[in-house]
């Protein structure tokens, strides 16, 4: 379980204090699928970050099982159940798929189990296992490759920033079935999904609404979607399908 | 096998990853002198007459055969220059792997400094594999300066594989190639200095014959408070194609001059060079240490697989 407790991040810029997030509370259970949404600069990716360890709140506690985590670095939060999927995936170069898949589940792993990874983001292992993860990969590629390492480190809890974006040439619907099959595969495993894709917010327990730092609303999908609807469907008549924003850096 | 101490045994294996007598022909020298040696039908060993070195002649149509010429020296103090002259057929697909490891626990400097020529015939492919190794905590440095010189006939193919990865105090690569018609050279360097080292890579690529073809690249990394230089010009002097790379991470004090060159004299060349230096990037630890590495894993891992 992980717990937010007046979590705040602010930022210092040009001699002004630029809040976030603000006053953030927030209980993620066990075997829960929550979908955070909202408007662009709403803060969701910093929450994510935070979540992570990658950034710091400035004020509040993050517990995840009961521990207080908010000074745990990124390594220990890591080893103590947390995953992160990137929203822009890292390239290295000289590191193949295989390593990083190898590295994600921290123990010697086959190349045909490393296989079954790829294969389930919808990548013909055969073709990927050895490539560099470089700029020779198409962002998608890489945004599948992102999500095979975080199904492959297997978390108690995992964390995915915008896991749509780019992924236009594979099946949504394939998407899908992998937070399907990881919330089956792993036990009392709880998933965080960063989206505004209303086929992500369908699969959803439950939904939080962040907007200008604030967490707005939070409860389970049946309550929360009728309130999104209005924004989704002005965006649908767009014929841009089921966008309600564009990314979020 | 040779009957050579422990320490040389580990040489062997680091450079040429020789566990046993190799098969085929080979050349073993150790601490200044040879110690095995093997020709086989088609590959000929022979020592130049004044003592300087070996001469490699290779029968035309010799396929798939290797040769190894590997050097460890395991004594402080000694310096010794070796000339070694491959004479490659026509119409040849062979693979040689030559390299030095030198173990220096004395006071005194260890230095071997290989001169290999190579004469590639028509139609050739010729894989080289070279591997500098240092080790031993004595006061003597271990240096290596390898001079390597290519000629290639019309074409004909050459990849050299390059690597220094650990241990050797001071080096001063240089190599030259000359490209008749058609002729294909790949050069691949990893290289990685720390503590004090230094080393300097100078290549000079002439493509003379029309439909030459060059891509030299380098992936380095400089740690500690070690130096490194790349110099590499490729001239094109025919319809041609050349391509040059460095490709660096510095860490620490480690600092590295990337000098790119290129000179076209023919209004048919197309050459590129590419140049990038910097310190690992940020995302790229934060990323492996969400897989729970640490952050020194993490950069072991990327310099393991930048250098692989």
């Amino acid at each position: 379980m992980l717990e937010l407790q007046h979590v705040s991040f602010g930022v210092n810029e040009e001699g002004q204090n630029k809040e976030i997030l603000r006053d953030i509370n927030l209980t993620i259970p066990d075997g829960n699928l929550t979908v955070i949404t909202g408007p662009n600069g709403g803060g969701k990716s910093t929450m994510a970050k935070l979540i992570a360890g990658i950034i710091r709140p400035t004020e509040g506690k993050i517990l995840f099982n009961g521990e207080d985590i908010t000074e745990m670095s990124i390594t220990d939060r890591a080893r103590a159940g947390i995953g992160f999927a990137f929203q822009q995936p890292v390239r290295f170069k000289g590191l193949q798929v295989f390593d990083l898949i190898r590295l994600a589940t921290g123990s010697k792993l086959s190349s045909v189990d490393a296989c079954k990874y790829l294969s389930e983001v919808g990548l013909c292992a055969r073709d990927y296992i050895n490539r560099e993860v470089n700029s020779s990969l198409s962002g998608g590629e890489l945004k599948r490759i992102e999500i095979a390492t975080v199904l492959a480190k297997g978390s108690q809890l995992s964390v995915f920033d915008e896991p749509e974006a780019g992924i236009d040439l594979w099946s949504f619907q394939n998407l899908i079935k992998v937070f399907e099959g990881m919330r089956k595969n792993i036990k009392d495993s709880s998933i965080l999904i960063i989206s505004h894709q209303e086929r992500i917010l369908n699969i959803a327990d439950e939904i939080v609404v962040l907007s200008d730092g604030k967490l707005i609303s939070h409860g389970p999908k049946d309550e929360i979607m009728p309130s999104l609807a209005g924004t989704m469907s002005a965006v649908k008549r767009c014929g841009k399908d089921v966008s309600l924003e564009g990314g979020e850096g | 096998m040779l009957n050579l101490d422990a320490t040389s045994d580990r040489l062997l294996a680091e450079v040429a990853d020789l566990h046993k007598v190799p098969v085929g022909a080979f050349n073993i020298r150790a601490n200044g002198k040879a110690v095995a040696r093997n020709s086989s039908a088609n590959i000929d060993i022979v020592p130049k007459e004044n003592g300087s070195g070996i001469d490699i002649k290779i029968k035309p149509g010799t396929k798939n055969e290797s040769v190894h010429i590997p050097v460890v020296m395991t004594a402080s103090g000694i310096k010794e220059i070796v000339y070694n002259d491959f004479y490659i057929g026509e119409d040849c697909d062979v693979v040689i792997v030559a390299g030095c490891g030198i173990d220096n626990c004395g006071p005194k400097d260890s230095e071997h400094d290989g001169i290999h020529r190579f004469f590639v015939g028509r139609g050739s492919k010729v894989k080289y594999v070279e591997k500098h190794y240092g080790s031993g905590d004595g006061a003597g440095k271990r240096i290596l300066n390898p001079g390597t010189e290519v000629y290639m006939e019309e074409d004909s193919y050459m990849e050299m594989e390059m690597t220094q990865i650990k241990g050797v105090d001071d080096t001063v690569r240089d190599t030259k190639a000359e490209l008749g018609k058609g002729a294909r050279l790949v050069v691949r360097e990893r290289l990685m200095t720390h503590g004090n080292q230094n080393a300097v890579s100078n290549y000079r690529v002439d493509l003379n014959g029309e439909g030459s073809s060059a891509d030299v690249v380098s992936r380095s990394v400089a740690r500690d408070d070690s130096y490194q230089k790349f110099d590499a010009v490729l001239t094109g002097n025919a319809a041609c194609s050349g391509h040059t790379e460095c490709d660096a991470i510095i860490m620490d004090n480690g600092r590295i001059l990337a000098v790119p060159g290129l000179e076209a004299n023919n209004v048919d060349a197309a050459l590129v060079h590419e140049a990038a230096i910097g310190k690992i990037a940020g995302d790229q630890l934060i990323k492996l240490m969400t897989f729970g590495l640490t952050e020194q894993e993490a950069e072991e891992q990327i310099i393991n697989g930048f250098l692989k």
